[in-house]
């Protein structure tokens, strides 16, 4: 996407040497982290138009759900007065034209009114501030326990090609690809907690425990903010399966990818090169190979966190987790038309950060893409 | 290195890379000789072997390639080394400069920390004191602002400076051997003109041995005495490059240079060599270069041709072309 070799911070005073088209020529020093900082800046302002986009989207998929809120929140009794019919769709704005409910929406977005859950009553911001960090703790962990095991094993494997170790890791990530999670998930459950008895059958903490407070949302971290250390130890037991299974199921996709793009690099010249300098093996892989594989790694790694970040329905409901999958699978099921909308741009709000997120990594991994 | 041993010795060189049907041959019984502070050419078309003797030397030879015969290098046997053994060798005994700068450097390290980081261990230097020397390297090879180019990526950069770059950081361990692997193909003329200069520079000032590869025999006669001419994985010729050009004796050499064997009556002419080079993995009994040679005989089939020294200082792969050019032949 970047091969473009015309540099904007080019070194000054030399024409006849370097290229320096642009005649744009910061201190070398500070023009590294100024042009970073001039890119990520761009990249924000494309967001906000991107975000605009998504409201519009998110407005229409609902409106074009069949089915109608009043026949789904309102009692049988109720569906035959159509006095309470009209009372409930003028309460929740729904006899206005389609472009005036639109833009109400958006009204109420800008002052931070996601709108009100129609099955919990609760605001959808407060709802969504109860859900999301139980998530965010199963995917955080989940994700730097996958990259690590992920970009190490499919290491070893490009660089053991077609021998034993290779095989035995790829024949592995197939297997954990083929699995369906919700069966593993089971599997777990089953083993560790109902044969081993050495897991928690769900949930985010024991019984016997109070939940912390609410500082972050999510119960290891606030534990640890308010000193209270069996509380931390608890949740980090229940988070253990379901952070588990997340695990396999992401490094089984990212393993290939990581294995394929160190190939890659692998048969470049400046790996050669670097060899033929005399560098140990080690500094070689660290240094060049690994800088060099993890543009690719970063695509599908940042793809991989945003679709946990947004949730998994079935792992969240094996494990009793209430996190965003759960509360996206209620609301689906009630058609609780303002909570899907706001899940939905919840979760648009979560791919734009991890696209911005990539982008960023990209501009700080290779020099050549913060200039184009 | 006093006992007057060449620097580079190279015999009975034979490697085979694996194919989709068995070890395919690419090297045959390479001979081949470097002397210190010695520029040497191998010159030949693309796929002759050229760039796998190349990583050869280094031990850069994708897995499950093999290796036979014996290299010499400095008084070690070469194929005897281990990982740490060669680890020793490369940068600091015998280095290399890649055809593509731009693949060569690392696109995303910044030319200071891959022109230092083998210094550091290399040559046993501090961090401040390796920048010293890298500052020292860049100047030598004519790179204006040293230090901010120390700061700046290979992109920002040139083609001939990006080159420049990538020799700075082949010599910068005081390695005896430079392997440039064709390191002006890719670049225009005058600035080729100040590359060769350039290597030309450090043999006479540091001694430092060339073996330099090339398909431009203008390049090999402005830069090398000696020089190989390689064809399927073998020497087909070797001697003083003037002699080379300016008098072949092999049938090969003579079509590459796109004129007549010397000796040969003047009506039999050559130009475009006709057929297409000799694929490694079609193994011909005899000599690779038989079935586009305008002189094969039947002798030519039935075994490879052997390496003969001739009188005038050359070593010869031809069975024909002692008699059809009258080039004396030693001990025959």
């Amino acid at each position: 996407m970047s091969e473009t070799a015309t540099p904007a911070a080019s070194l000054p005073d030399d024409p006849g040497t370097l290229i320096d088209p642009d005649g744009d020529r910061p201190a070398a020093r500070s023009g590294r982290s100024r042009s970073l900082l001039r890119f990520i800046v761009k990249k924000l302002l494309t967001t906000i138009g991107l975000l605009f986009g998504v409201t519009v989207l998110t407005f229409l998929l609902v409106q074009a759900v069949p089915g109608d809120p009043s026949t789904t929140n309102l009692t049988e009794a109720a569906q035959q007065d159509p006095e309470i019919v009209a009372a409930y769709k003028a309460k929740w704005g729904l006899d206005k034209p389609l472009p005036v409910q639109y833009l109400t929406y958006l009204n109420n977005l800008l002052h931070g009114d996601l709108g009100t859950s129609q099955s919990t009553g609760n605001s959808i911001l407060s709802d969504l501030a109860k859900y999301v960090p139980a998530t965010i703790e199963l995917a955080i962990p989940a994700m730097v326990l996958s990259l690590l095991i992920s970009i190490g094993l499919g290491m070893w494997a490009a660089v053991r090609k077609d021998r034993a170790a290779d095989h035995t890791i790829r024949a592995g990530a197939l297997i954990g690809l083929s699995t369906p999670s919700f069966w593993l998930a089971i599997v777990a459950l089953y083993i560790f907690f109902y044969v081993l008895g050495i897991a928690p059958n769900g949930g985010r903490l024991s019984t016997k425990f109070r939940p912390p407070q609410d500082i972050t949302g999510m119960y290891t971290v606030d534990a640890l903010l308010t000193g209270r250390p069996l509380v931390f130890w608890d949740a980090l037991w229940h988070l253990a399966l379901p952070v588990l299974v997340l695990t396999s199921l992401t490094v089984s996709i990212l393993i290939r990818f990581v294995r394929s793009a160190m190939l890659e690099v692998l048969d470049q010249d400046y790996v050669k090169a670097a060899y033929a300098k005399g560098l140990p093996r080690f500094t070689v892989l660290r240094r060049h190979v690994l800088r060099a594989g993890l543009v690719q790694v970063v695509t599908v790694g940042g793809l991989a966190f945003a679709s946990l970040l947004s949730g998994t329905v079935l792992i969240e409901q094996i494990y009793s987790w209430p996190g965003i999958g759960q509360y996206a699978y209620l609301a689906a099921l009630n058609l609780d038309l303002p909570a899907i909308m706001g899940v939905g741009l919840f979760v648009a709000l979560v791919y734009i950060l991890v696209n911005l997120l990539i982008d960023v990594l990209y501009g700080i991994i290779d020099p050549r893409i913060r200039v184009s | 290195m006093s006992t007057g041993e060449p620097l580079l010795t190279i015999d009975g060189l034979s490697v085979s890379l694996p194919g989709p049907a068995g070890p395919v041959p690419v090297i045959k019984q390479l001979d081949l000789r470097v002397d210190a502070g010695e520029i040497v050419g191998i010159a030949g078309e693309s796929g002759s072997g050229k760039s796998l003797t190349a990583l050869t030397l280094l031990n850069l030879l994708p897995p499950g390639a093999v290796v036979g015969g014996s290299i010499r290098f400095d008084g070690q046997d070469l194929l005897s080394l281990d990982r740490r053994g060669w680890q020793g060798v490369r940068g600091s005994g015998i280095s290399m400069v890649f055809q593509d700068s731009t693949a060569a450097l690392h696109p995303m390290l910044t030319i200071g920390r891959q022109l230092t980081e083998h210094i550091r261990a290399g040559l046993g230097l501090g961090r401040a004191a390796a920048r010293t020397r890298a500052t020292e390297l860049l100047d030598q090879m004519r790179i204006p602002h040293p230090d901010r180019a120390l700061r700046a990526y290979p992109h920002q950069f040139s083609g001939g400076m990006r080159q420049r770059v990538a020799i700075a950081i082949a010599l910068a361990c005081r390695p005896r051997l430079l392997i440039a692997d064709e390191p002006t193909t890719a670049l225009d003329v005058t600035v080729q003109a100040g590359i060769l200069a350039l290597l030309e520079e450090q043999r006479r000032e540091s001694g430092l041995a060339v073996l330099f590869i090339t398909h431009d025999l203008g390049v090999l006669s402005a830069l090398t005495r000696r020089a190989y001419i390689f064809y399927a994985g073998r020497v087909m010729e070797s001697g003083g490059t003037a002699d080379l050009l300016t008098a072949p004796a092999h049938p090969y050499t003579a079509a590459l240079l796109g004129a007549r064997p010397h000796g040969l009556s003047a009506q039999r002419t050559l130009r475009a060599i006709p057929g297409a080079p000799v694929l490694p993995d079609q193994l011909l009994p005899g000599c690779p270069f038989e079935p586009r040679c305008t002189f094969a005989e039947d002798s030519c089939r039935s075994g490879p041709p052997p390496q003969v020294p001739t009188t005038s200082g050359r070593t010869l792969a031809c069975v024909v072309a002692p008699d059809l050019t009258g080039e004396p032949v030693v001990n025959r």
